[in-house]
């Protein structure tokens, strides 16, 4: 463990997971899987619990704002987790000095998030700090979920099986270089909307039809290449992945070039990983793109028979490589 | 200083490497200036130059 | 995106590994000395494409891999200095220097920048007046034309809280070093940004002098195997040459203004590569004229801990020469990994133990 906390402790990747294993989960006494929602309760009802801190900086992002982020990214949380959400405590840290007017705004935005995913904030709490003790404002939403209880596994990779299709559910990285961009210290500018967005009525529709899904994920921090490697840590399974297949829009593609970012690692705020029967593939992929939020939905790759828990990618150049863990956290190459 | 699209993407690029570019060339754009013109004729000659390749097959030109 | 998605085609890159396997007469090492080439070969999974016969090896083409410790403690103790702004390329914030990197010194007060032009540290200065603003200028031919221009511009708007620590380095000397040092390599995959600037003709001595053959590189897949088949038939044929294969951007002369303003800002002086140890006129020092932009002038007393002693046990420096892989080395994925790193050439996507960490089973 290293000495300080850096910023490579929050990128989602490696450090991270070294973090919350080495500290928090043993600590806690955590022993399970690490998913994104714990389910807990007793005699059937059985209920998914999940909570997040939002710090994103600049608070306000084209196509949303710290707000929206806390409530979606919570309500994400418990629906890929099979649950449907219920209700939200949010808790608000502000800096002294924070201009009223940019609260209400974000205050209206949760609430429109709310509103779209047919859930309540219920409590919540509000501290001010001293000026310089935290930036603006910090979020942290906590949710709970009904399970429905055939898909009690879901987040945990035990119903997995070799020949399973992995689908993603639109183009990533988006989020990610918005927010970037935003934050105007590299000199591009991009038309790119960050994804963020409620996705429980996309996903309640998948299980509502029954569309046969054995694991659900969001693809935040650390983006699709750390769930994958999650996912063949959590089943053993070794994972193959199809580069050409896995949409990325243009202009996030021409600024990972640009930045030598890997889009596979950039994070989403509004998109997900299934993986399911070979057979109910194609039945997922219809109600995907019937959504607005799924309309990009693609097949990405398949789980393998063999046992290495290894993820390997077919590259766009017709290679393979392995794709690992985020390693500490990409910072913009140009040499 | 210029702009410059990276698939759509907007970069500005110092351009005191160049003479004479103008709105629609190519260019390399390399740690934030505009380092080369891409010559599209030669761009073109590789891409012939490949696609012969691909059809030679068996690599024999 | 238009010339780049023609050159990544899978049905493209095929084709000419299927043509190296066809003309393939005996067993071939190449050497890479480009960074951008390490990494593509990497990204792009191209050893798995070629056939046993090609063996690829990195050179000293990862400008942070080759930055010597000296310089990182510099940049070091220069953010710890008052009313300091450093400004640097992501590639060197997190190599480490003998106590720390600046990705330390961040986290321990120092304003520490992330730029993607030297331009847009010079626009911070403008901006900062009462900050002394310090760009940290390394890498080759490719990156030293900006900075001379940002130094450039900084003296046509008599900007005085700018300047630059300059750790560039020129291609050709570290190459011919490479060739002295005995590697065995049948030929260069020549850098293409580099020669972009400079004209494939600062690499004609390599086949002249030494016999070896050099193919100037595009980055995209088919580009590089295309310069491997163009090596392959060099050998075959026993005719050595430079050659160029990123054509749609390289001439044998180069960028001739790109080269009048580095020759206007900077004079060649002695430098110091980590791994090849110190080699005549292989830097780039900034030019008397301009020394009212040169950190090292400016800040001349501070010592910091400029020196420093390497890790013993990192062999970045063999892996530079091409004398090792990166697996060779007993740090290697145990006490240094991208999260930890403890030479440089983990920290760089570019640099070849890094590419090696990333995409190598059980890492």
């Amino acid at each position: 463990m290293h000495k300080h906390i850096t910023l490579g402790h929050g990128s989602g990747g490696k450090l991270t997971s070294d973090l919350v294993k080495g500290i928090f989960a043993s600590a806690f006494g955590m022993n399970g899987p690490l998913t994104d929602s714990a389910i807990t309760g007793a005699r059937g009802e059985e209920v998914a619990f999940t909570t997040d801190s939002y710090v994103v900086d600049p608070i306000f992002f084209p196509g949303g704002d710290i707000g929206k982020l806390a409530v979606c990214g919570t309500v994400n949380d418990l629906a890929v987790a099979g649950a449907v959400p219920l209700s939200l405590a949010a808790s608000f840290i502000i800096e002294e000095g924070f201009e009223t007017g940019k609260l209400e705004t974000i205050a209206g935005s949760m609430a429109a998030a709310c509103l779209e995913a047919g859930v309540k904030i219920v409590t919540g709490d509000t501290k001010v700090v001293e000026k310089g003790k935290c930036d603006e404002v910090f979020i942290t939403t906590t949710g709970i979920g009904l399970v429905r209880p055939e898909y009690r596994d879901i987040g945990t990779g035990r119903m997995v099986a070799p020949g399973d299709i992995l689908i993603v559910s639109g183009p990533l990285g988006n989020h990610s270089i918005a927010v970037t961009a935003a934050r105007k210290q590299l000199s591009f500018v991009t038309d790119i909307v960050s994804d963020c967005a409620p996705l429980n009525k996309m996903i309640g529709r998948l299980l509502d039809a029954g569309a046969g899904i054995r694991f659900m994920r969001d693809l935040t921090r650390g983006g699709l290449a750390t769930v994958l490697n999650e996912l063949a840590e959590m089943t053993g399974f070794d994972i193959y992945l199809e580069e050409p297949k896995i949409p990325v829009d243009e202009p996030v593609k021409g600024v990972c070039e640009m930045l030598g970012f890997d889009p596979l690692y950039l994070a989403n705020e509004g998109k997900i990983l299934l993986v399911v029967s070979q057979t109910d593939a194609t039945g997922a992929i219809g109600i995907l793109r019937s959504d607005p939020y799924g309309k990009n939905a693609s097949v990405a790759g398949h789980i393998k028979d063999t046992r290495g828990k290894t993820v390997e990618m077919k590259t766009a150049a017709g290679g393979t490589r392995i794709l690992n863990q985020l390693s500490g956290v990409q910072l913009p190459r140009i040499c | 200083m210029a702009d410059v699209s990276a698939g759509g993407a907007i970069f500005r690029a110092g351009l005191q490497m160049l003479d004479d570019v103008k709105p629609g060339d190519y260019v390399l754009l390399h740690a934030g200036f505009a380092i080369q013109k891409i010559d599209e004729e030669e761009a073109l000659e590789t891409i012939r130059l490949l696609g012969e390749i691909q059809q030679a097959g068996s690599g024999e030109l | 995106m238009k010339f780049i998605s023609e050159y990544r085609d899978s049905r493209s890159a095929e084709a000419v590994a299927n043509a190296i396997r066809h003309e393939a007469r005996r067993n071939y090492t190449f050497m890479e000395v480009c960074g951008g080439h390490t990494a593509a070969i990497h990204r792009f999974g191209i050893p798995s494409i070629l056939p046993p016969e090609i063996k690829l090896l990195s050179g000293p083409g990862c400008p942070v891999c080759v930055t010597p410790l000296g310089y990182v403690n510099k940049a070091v103790a220069l953010s710890l200095e008052r009313d300091v702004i450093i400004t640097s390329f992501g590639d060197l914030i997190r190599v480490p220097g003998s106590s720390s990197s600046l990705w330390d010194a961040k986290a321990s007060g120092a304003d520490v920048r992330i730029v993607i032009s030297a331009l847009d540290a010079v626009d911070l200065a403008a901006a900062n007046p009462d900050k002394k603003v310090v760009f940290m200028g390394i890498g080759f031919e490719t990156t030293a034309p900006g900075t001379a221009a940002a130094i450039n511009r900084a003296a046509g708007e008599d900007l005085k809280n700018f300047c630059v620590l300059s750790g560039h380095k020129i291609m050709p000397p570290a190459m011919e070093a490479v060739i002295r040092e005995g590697t065995a390599i049948d030929g260069f995959i020549c850098p293409g940004h580099v020669a972009t600037i400079t004209g494939s003709s600062v690499f004609d001595f390599i086949p002249r002098k030494y016999g070896l053959g050099c193919v100037v590189s595009g980055f995209e897949p088919a580009d590089i195997l295309l310069s491997i088949l163009m090596l392959v038939r060099q050998v075959n044929s026993s005719a050595p040459a430079c050659e160029i294969e990123y054509s749609r951007v390289v001439t044998a002369e180069g960028n001739l203004k790109a080269k009048a303003l580095m020759n206007k800002v900077f004079q060649p002086e002695d430098s110091e590569w980590r791994g090849l140890g110190n080699i005549s006129l292989s830097g780039l020092g900034i030019h008397d004229a301009f020394r009212y932009y040169d950190a090292s002038v400016l800040f001349d007393g501070l010592t910091g801990e400029e020196e420093g002693e390497e890790n013993p046990s990192c062999l970045c420096g063999e892996v530079l020469r091409g004398r090792k892989r990166p697996s060779d080395c007993r740090l290697f994925a145990k006490s240094c990994t991208p999260e930890n790193p403890a030479g440089a050439c983990m920290v760089s996507s570019e640099g070849a133990c890094n590419a090696f960490y990333r995409f190598k089973k059980d890492a």
